[in-house]
């Protein structure tokens, strides 16, 4: 062969690999959420295949489906079509990049919902997905160990407590599980259940007395807890395990422990504190960037994704819960169905303290977390005074409420502008 | 030297021979072993995976190979895979070796300074390079494409394809080729007819790295392509995530590849063994 | 050609490509490191440094570097001799040898956290030969040593491939004579060790070195996935900088202090190790 026709033959090749790229007719659904394998395949196979035209369904971890967004929006030219992502993903980017998406003609049922999804402009800017939240779960081998007289559906602070020493007298290890890992939610914890239970607040009341009593409290819980927890992010693993017996995390990661063994665990709401018994939504949203190349393809999938028994359907795939009115089938999952109950548990109690998601902290959300994580791992895991930690951390949470202007949200009370830390 | 000096020489071998096999038979277990746990959760059922005590020999349930069996787009992102992989190697090795020469057989302005270079490419973090990566392949068309993707990682690979040659080509004695000229050879076919045969080793290093570093990056695959995703890209962003027996299934799918390609080259490493031992 | 330009030639495809897909894009990014809005500023730089896990995570990230590279140095070393005295099956020896050379460090974390965690197969095997009664907690917070052992351990069956595959090709080299004249003055094979093996093979060692300290600054999947949030390491700031913060501009400026360690270390190794200029065999 002459140079030369190793040169073409070169060249050809790589026009062939260049080409092969070029053809796109899918619609590129770019999402955070069902990222595991099999929801990622129950998205594609139940989901997604009743949609009309294909639909490219690519779940990516914050990183790779941040930094890829932000590629396309700097270079002015896309490919992703229709975004998948929580309400902090959405909160972090500019308003700007976000298509209107007012004029579909669909949103959810609930107002709150609608009203922070135009994440403080007058646009919405991304419309409401899909719902879930956090619960307890137990191993059934663990319901012997409940404290006499406790409700495991009205459960206390101090009877979590005694049931997680109770468990730990009787079997010898630390049961109790906890989400403290690399990738675990526990600032959405601390948010969403220790500080409203115990302060009736998370930003007004970060380092106040109550906030004292409420990091002791968990410290003490925190002497019955499995010390492997610092390296669980998903405790549906170790309820199967058995490595932990009672659990706190996100339903949808709790999932697969119901699935599989459905007869061996119960759901049930978090646990209350002397302010009631705080609880927080995870809502996770679709948008289109600007970016998108055919508007109206991404419309309609929107508009697909939001009909009920689409919903439905993405309910079995990933357990997250419709945020549209539908009538749930029968036929749901042993997961959705523990879960569905527990919440609505959690949410009829008598003191339920619904919290609501951070808002209007725009790209310094992560910051907003850190304080809460930060805290912990003084606290807990270094063993520093809980009152100078707090005062220490207070000043950065001032410094981002004041930064962003953020004003408070339920269940802290109102405020006149940025919500300021007492 | 009497007998029993010799026989308990003899024993002294011996004994030392043993511990030599002894040594190395711990260290080949020392990285089989761990493999093996693998392969023992691959083939186990999902309630096996999450049992205690685990067992130490596999069920050979193939039921979480199956579910990746039936994984939509597994066979094009395996074939994406090999395509990237093999563009990097023969990329970064093209690229790479003569720098590599030219290292060790000159001196000139600014080698250290391009030394730095190359080393420093592996000192900072890609995630944090593919975001403008990513921006100016959107706008130049690399975008999704095999050959866009295999660029960043001949990036990643350059580094030790340089490094590589660079020091097997200072451990050739310069007398060999100047001997080669001397009897007649231009630089070139000096190069081509002693240089060559010598490094094939190193040449064979150099490949599996730029092979096994291609085949297990993540980040800049996942944000690099889309439809032709490659396998890892496909795979193992997602493990984490994964109920425990998919991840160590999938975990298993993506090592087997790598080490088939290994055991095709490893050869080479020994290949020119005789001319070595001159 | 004359002989002048022609190294530079022979570089100037790896300059280019380092151009155009290395220097480009870090130019982009190091700029953001010295900006916050407005013009140039080091505020970036103090803002990492100032917070409190820094200090920790520099710590962790040396002393792990400092503890796994002398051990895969020395074990790389072993296996390498040990490879180029072997008569036979010396191809399947080493073949095993570089096994792990083909796991991605995200699979072996995967791998090393199986045999750790409660209900794994270390626990397993313990109860299995009646050394604990029950599985016990290994990578939990009261023994960070322990944890810091796991995470060493995977690091060094990981990734002690890279630097033995270099030595062996670099090993192949040295001529067999030098070794058989040795044994005929009746040297011992530590001697020939140190006085053969160790000098000739200067250039490999410099190199499987280097690219191992530098890659070693940027652990981190394999310490996720066993100590999670018990060792918090550079790499894992940077990406949450980057990732969990978006402040683009504090995880560039974490990364260039990376880089800088990665250079001061490289200089450190290239003069301890230094070539002679015209050594040969």
């Amino acid at each position: 062969m002459t140079l030369r026709s190793k040169f073409s033959g070169m060249a050809s090749g790589l026009a062939i690999l260049c080409a092969a790229a070029a053809a796109q007719a899918e619609t590129l659904f770019w999402s955070t959420q069902a990222r595991p394998v099999e929801e990622a395949q129950a998205m594609r196979e139940q989901v997604l295949a009743g949609y009309g035209s294909a639909v490219d369904y690519q779940p990516n971890e914050d990183g790779p489906w941040l930094t890829r967004l932000q590629a396309e929006l700097q270079a002015g030219k896309g490919t992703i079509e229709v975004l998948g992502a929580l309400h902090g993903n959405f909160a972090a980017m500019n308003p700007d990049d976000l298509v209107d998406l007012g004029d579909l003609g669909v949103a959810a049922e609930s107002a709150t919902f609608n009203s922070l999804a135009m994440l403080g402009t007058d646009q919405m800017q991304y419309l409401p997905w899909m719902q879930a939240s956090y619960i307890m779960a137990a191993n059934k081998e663990a319901l012997q160990y409940l404290p006499e007289g406790a409700d495991i559906n009205a459960l206390t602070y101090d009877q979590l407590i005694a049931w997680t020493a109770a468990v730990e007298e009787g079997t010898g290890q630390k049961k109790f599980g906890f989400p403290a890992g690399e990738k675990g939610l526990k600032h959405r914890f601390f948010q969403g259940y220790l500080y409203p239970s115990y302060t009736d607040g998370v930003v007004r009341t970060f380092a106040s007395d109550a906030a004292v009593e409420a990091w002791e409290k968990f410290r003490e819980l925190w002497s019955h807890t499995n010390p492997a927890s610092t390296n669980f992010s998903f405790l549906q693993e170790q309820l199967l395990s058995g490595d932990a017996w009672i659990v706190f995390d996100h339903t949808s990661r709790l999932a697969q422990a119901f699935n599989e063994r459905p007869d061996d665990f119960v759901a049930f709401p978090a646990p209350a504190g002397p302010t009631g018994r705080g609880f927080m939504p995870v809502l996770a949203g679709l948008a289109i960037p600007k970016t998108a190349p055919d508007m109206e393809a991404s419309k309609a999938l929107v508009q697909y994704m939001m009909q009920p028994e689409t919903q439905i359907a993405t309910l079995k795939a990933t357990n997250f819960f419709p945020v549209v009115p539908v009538d749930l089938p029968d036929d749901l999952p042993p997961a959705v169905k523990a879960s569905g109950d527990a919440i609505a548990k959690m949410s009829g109690a008598a003191d339920a303290n619904p919290g609501l998601l951070p808002a209007g902290l725009g790209d310094m959300g992560g910051d907003f977390n850190r304080v809460f994580v930060d805290t912990f791992e003084r606290i807990i895991l270094g063993g520093q005074d809980i009152r100078a930690v707090l005062d220490d951390q207070k000043s950065t949470l001032a410094g981002i409420m004041e930064k962003t202007g953020a004003p408070c949200w339920a269940p802290d009370a109102p405020s006149e502008g940025a919500c300021p830390v007492e | 030297m009497t007998a029993t000096d010799v026989s308990s020489g003899a024993a002294q071998r011996r004994s030392g021979h043993y511990l030599y096999a002894a040594s190395v038979a711990l260290l080949c277990a020392w990285v089989l072993v761990p493999l093996y746990f693998l392969l023992i959760n691959t083939l186990s059922s999902p309630d096996t995976v999450n049992s205690f005590p685990k067992p130490f020999i596999p069920e050979f349930d193939w039921g979480s190979l199956e579910f990746f069996a039936g994984y939509e787009g597994m066979l094009k992102a395996l074939k994406n895979s090999v395509v990237v992989a093999v563009l990097t190697m023969i990329m970064s090795i093209a690229v790479g070796a003569p720098a590599g020469y030219a290292l060790s057989r000159f001196e000139f302005r600014g080698k250290g300074l391009f030394r730095m270079l190359v080393l420093l490419t592996r000192a900072f973090p890609l995630p944090l390079l593919a975001l403008p990566l990513a921006v100016m392949f959107i706008r130049t068309g690399l975008d999704d494409t095999a050959i866009g993707l295999a660029l960043v990682h001949t990036t990643l690979a350059i580094p030790f394809a340089v490094l590589i040659t660079f020091s097997l080509f200072s451990g050739i004695p310069i007398e060999l080729e100047e001997a080669a000229w001397t009897l007649g050879c231009t630089r070139f076919t000096a190069f081509t007819k002693v240089v060559l045969p010598l490094i094939l080793p190193g040449i064979a290093a150099s490949a599996i790295f730029a092979f096994v570093i291609s085949w297990n990056e993540v980040f800049a695959a996942a944000v690099l392509t889309i439809e032709n995703r490659t396998l890892t890209a496909f795979l193992l962003a997602k493990l984490g995530e994964a109920p425990l027996h998919l991840k160590f299934a999938g975990g298993f799918i993506l090592v087997v590849p790598a080490l088939v390609f290994i055991f095709a080259v490893r050869k080479y490493l020994f290949a020119m063994w005789g001319i070595a031992n001159r | 050609m004359t002989p002048r330009y022609l190294p530079y030639v022979l570089i100037l495809p790896v300059t280019l490509f380092l151009g155009v897909f290395f220097l480009y894009p870090f130019a982009l990014v190091a700029k953001q490191a010295f900006t916050t809005g407005g013009g140039f500023t080091l505020d970036n730089f103090r803002e990492v440094v100032g917070y409190w896990k820094f200090p920790i995570s520099l710590k962790n990230t040396m002393l792990l570097a400092a503890i796994v590279v002398p051990v895969q140095l020395a074990l790389a070393l072993l296996m390498a001799t040990m490879v180029n005295r072997m008569q036979k099956g010396r191809d399947l020896v080493l073949y095993v040898w570089t096994i792990p050379l083909g796991i991605s460090d995200l699979a072996a974390g995967i791998i090393w956290l199986a045999i750790f965690e409660q209900s794994g197969f270390l626990n397993s095997m313990m109860t299995g030969l009646g050394l604990v009664d029950q599985p016990i907690t290994l990578l939990g917070y009261q023994n960070p040593w322990l944890v810091f052992a796991a995470i060493a351990l995977a690091e060094i069956w990981r990734a002690t491939a890279i630097m033995l595959v270099i030595l062996v090709a670099g090993i192949g080299l040295i001529p067999k004579e030098y070794y058989e004249a040795a044994e005929v003055f009746g040297a011992s094979p530590w001697k020939r060790f140190v006085k053969i093996t160790l000098p000739l093979l200067r250039p490999s060692l410099q190199t499987a070195l280097i690219l191992r300290v530098v890659l070693a600054f940027e652990v981190f999947a394999v310490v996720v996935a066993l100590g999670g949030t018990l060792f918090p390491v550079l790499m894992g700031q940077i990406y949450s900088y980057q990732f969990d913060l978006m402040n683009g501009g504090g995880a560039a400026a974490l990364a260039l202090i990376v880089l800088a360690i990665s250079v001061v270390f490289t200089l450190i190794i290239l003069r301890a190790l230094r070539v002679p200029k015209g050594a040969t065999i």
